[in-house]
């Protein structure tokens, strides 16, 4: 390891879903801000522990949903009822009724492309490359272990006090990750 | 995770309190990442050779049959003055139906907090998909001239025409399109931290490389997990309406249109109903073998296939309850065209397709209310094919029974399918099973990482999930 390669961060190992909780908690109070916990499944009291705020996907499928619904009742009209109007059954040209089932169809449609893609635009995802993937042990995060890693961009990262911290909520392998 | 087990001071409830858990044999998360993915990177077991090949033979004659029925016309199959939906239709609603199980147990069950949903929801996901497939078929080929399937988008023609919004047909094209759609994207979603399990335990760089671009870049981070089970969350809550209008849809192709035994108010509850009742049959049927052939009894415990013939139980007497008030409904409203359409059904020409429909979906599934039965899995495997068997022959006495008499007795017909329509129902199962034995080849057929999430090693205030012994939290 040469010195001038800038570290990622410091990737501490955990066994168990109770020792990660509570390193997590130590990690939030020592009012870190770059760092993030990896683990197989989504951890039980995980986002309160690192003290994360509730997702912002909601949004983005709420503009897909309404999107999709505005774009379906105008395509209707504009079809049906403007561009080409025919008389069916002595009806009127527009109806919201019988537009209703293609434009919900729409919401949903768009209301789902709107999660998917948001939770992508929020994990900036997809990612082809990432340094803790360089990490052999790294691997085990989607396996069975548990890991948390603080990030050397932290205005607060100091490579021996965040060892020693990382030390004090029990890991039992800690290890420097190069950029 | 490291405490060896007789140290754990578990208060358990009361043994008749006691559940099963869903993981059986306490298995760790590593023995399920391991279970699942030896599917995938051990050598192809013969059985899978076995199914894979006469399968694969009958997708090529699906493909025959079709470029036959396309270069020759619709009149190969036995659709005919009065019966103008014969089996085309009644093989798309069918289909569509199998595939309403998946969406059941991906969007509905995970709204309603019913964790066991975890063992069987991927492998379902991907028969909604495949079954949607070949039900997809026959709508674009039914309508003779396949290369004008394209008027029934909203693409402006040569002649400035659009397409009719008023027709449930138009409806139709609109949700079976969404219904497609949407259920690959929610099976996706459900893969990609999987695929990132796969991505970490390849040996081979080809392997690495391709779990790896469809997993993303996904490293199980916490911010993303914060994200992500808010998109499934999402994606269930909008599945869930979708799929119950998905079959609303397709019921109302029937009901908006004037004829006896289609114009009935209860189409859209029935049909959903039946398509949950015939698509757990299929779910029983393919996850039965798949079970045993694939060493998941610890995963697919009997406990879950307990609870799904409970399912299947309760929809099929839905489906019975419908039908009975299909005949009430008749003779209650005086019409004599009513009255006759729904007596003919019972006593006409196709009275053996009535007794059928009703002998499978409404007689033999009242044996699950026997749990010596739900634990004989011989016994839930033929009720599950029963089951399939009836809910075709309900849509035959749907379609077939109530077209081949009409108001005018002039109008009268018999149907009678011909080889063709045999060969491409045949051919559909070919393609079905085809995907079903390539996607269990080649990407994880039980949700890793949901199963990991619902076993006690997850739970960080439980002892297996590391907590102290009498430690407060």
């Amino acid at each position: 390891m040469s010195a001038t390669v800038k570290p990622y961060g410091l990737l501490a190992e955990f066994e168990t879903a109770a020792e990660i909780t509570h390193a997590a908690e130590k990690v939030r109070d020592a009012g870190y801000r770059q760092w993030d916990v990896f683990s197989p499944f989504p951890v039980h009291g995980m986002d309160r522990a690192m003290g994360l705020k509730n997702s912002k996907v909601g949004w983005f499928a709420f503009l897909g949903g309404a999107t999709g619904y505005t774009i379906g009742m105008l395509m209707i009209w504009f079809m049906n009822a403007f561009d080409y109007p025919i008389i069916i059954g002595g009806k009127p040209m527009f109806s919201p009724f019988a537009a209703f089932p293609p434009s919900y169809e729409l919401t949903i449609l768009l209301g789902a492309f709107g999660a998917l893609f948001g939770m992508l635009f929020l994990n900036r995802l997809p990612r082809l490359h990432h340094p803790l993937l360089k990490s052999r042990r790294f691997a085990l995060a989607t396996h069975d272990r548990f890991f948390l890693v603080i990030e050397s961009s932290d205005p607060n990262y100091a490579e021996n006090e965040t060892r020693k911290l990382l030390e004090s909520t029990g890991s039992r392998h800690i290890e420097l990750v190069e950029d | 995770m490291s405490q060896p087990e007789a140290m754990l001071k578990v208060h358990l409830p009361p043994t008749e309190l006691q559940r099963m858990p869903l993981v059986a044999n306490q298995r760790s998360p590593a023995w399920i990442s391991d279970r699942v993915a030896s599917l995938v990177e051990g050598k192809t077991p013969r059985w899978w050779w076995i199914a894979f090949i006469p399968s694969s033979m009958a997708m090529t004659m699906l493909l025959g049959m079709l470029v036959w029925q396309v270069s020759t016309g619709v009149g190969v199959w036995g659709n005919n003055h009065p019966v103008m939906w014969g089996w085309d239709i009644i093989n798309f609603v069918w289909w569509i139906g199998i595939g309403h199980a998946g969406t059941l147990i991906s969007a509905i069950l995970f709204l309603l907090r019913q964790r066991w949903r975890t063992a069987v929801n991927r492998a379902a996901e991907a028969m909604t998909i495949f079954a949607v497939m070949c039900a997809g078929i026959y709508p674009a080929l039914h309508v003779g001239r396949i290369w004008f399937d394209w008027w029934l988008f909203p693409i402006p023609t040569s002649n400035g025409l659009w397409p009719q919004f008023r027709s449930p047909l138009m409806w139709d094209v609109f949700a079976v399109s969404t219904y497609f759609t949407v259920s690959v994207l929610f099976w996706y979603v459900g893969l990609i931290p999987d695929l990132a399990t796969f991505r970490d335990r390849s040996k081979s760089k080809v392997r690495q490389f391709l779990y790896g671009l469809f997993a993303l870049g996904w490293t199980g981070s916490n911010r993303h997990w914060s994200n992500y089970e808010k998109a499934y969350l999402i994606l269930a809550g909008l599945s869930t309406p979708l799929v119950l209008s998905v079959h609303s849809i397709v019921s109302l192709d029937f009901a908006v249109s004037q004829l006896p035994g289609w114009h009935t108010t209860i189409f859209p509850p029935y049909f959903v109903a039946g398509a949950i009742f015939s698509g757990f049959g299929m779910v029983l049927t393919l996850l039965l073998p798949l079970r045993k052939l694939c060493k998941l009894e610890d995963i697919i415990t009997m406990r879950h296939i307990d609870v799904m013939c409970k399912v299947t139980l309760a929809t099929g007497s839905i489906v019975g309850y419908a039908y009975g008030m299909e005949f009430f409904i008749a003779w209650y409203s005086g019409s004599d065209y009513e009255r006759f359409a729904f007596i003919n059904r019972a006593t006409g020409p196709y009275w053996w397709g009535y007794w059928t429909m009703i002998s499978c979906n409404v007689i033999f599934p009242q044996l699950f209310w026997f749990k010596k039965v739900r634990q004989n899995l011989w016994i839930v495997f033929v009720l599950s094919i029963l089951v399939n068997v009836g809910m075709w022959f309900e849509r035959f006495v749907i379609i077939v029974i109530s077209l081949h008499r009409e108001f005018l007795p002039s109008n009268w017909g018999y149907f009678v399918p011909t080889w063709v329509d045999v060969c491409t129902y045949l051919g559909t199962f070919g393609l079905f099973f085809t995907c079903f034995l390539l996607f269990m080849r080649f990407l994880p057929m039980i949700a890793i990482a949901e199963v990991k999430g619902v076993t006690p090693y997850s739970d960080p205030h439980h002892p297996v999930g590391g907590a102290k012994v009498g430690g407060g939290h």
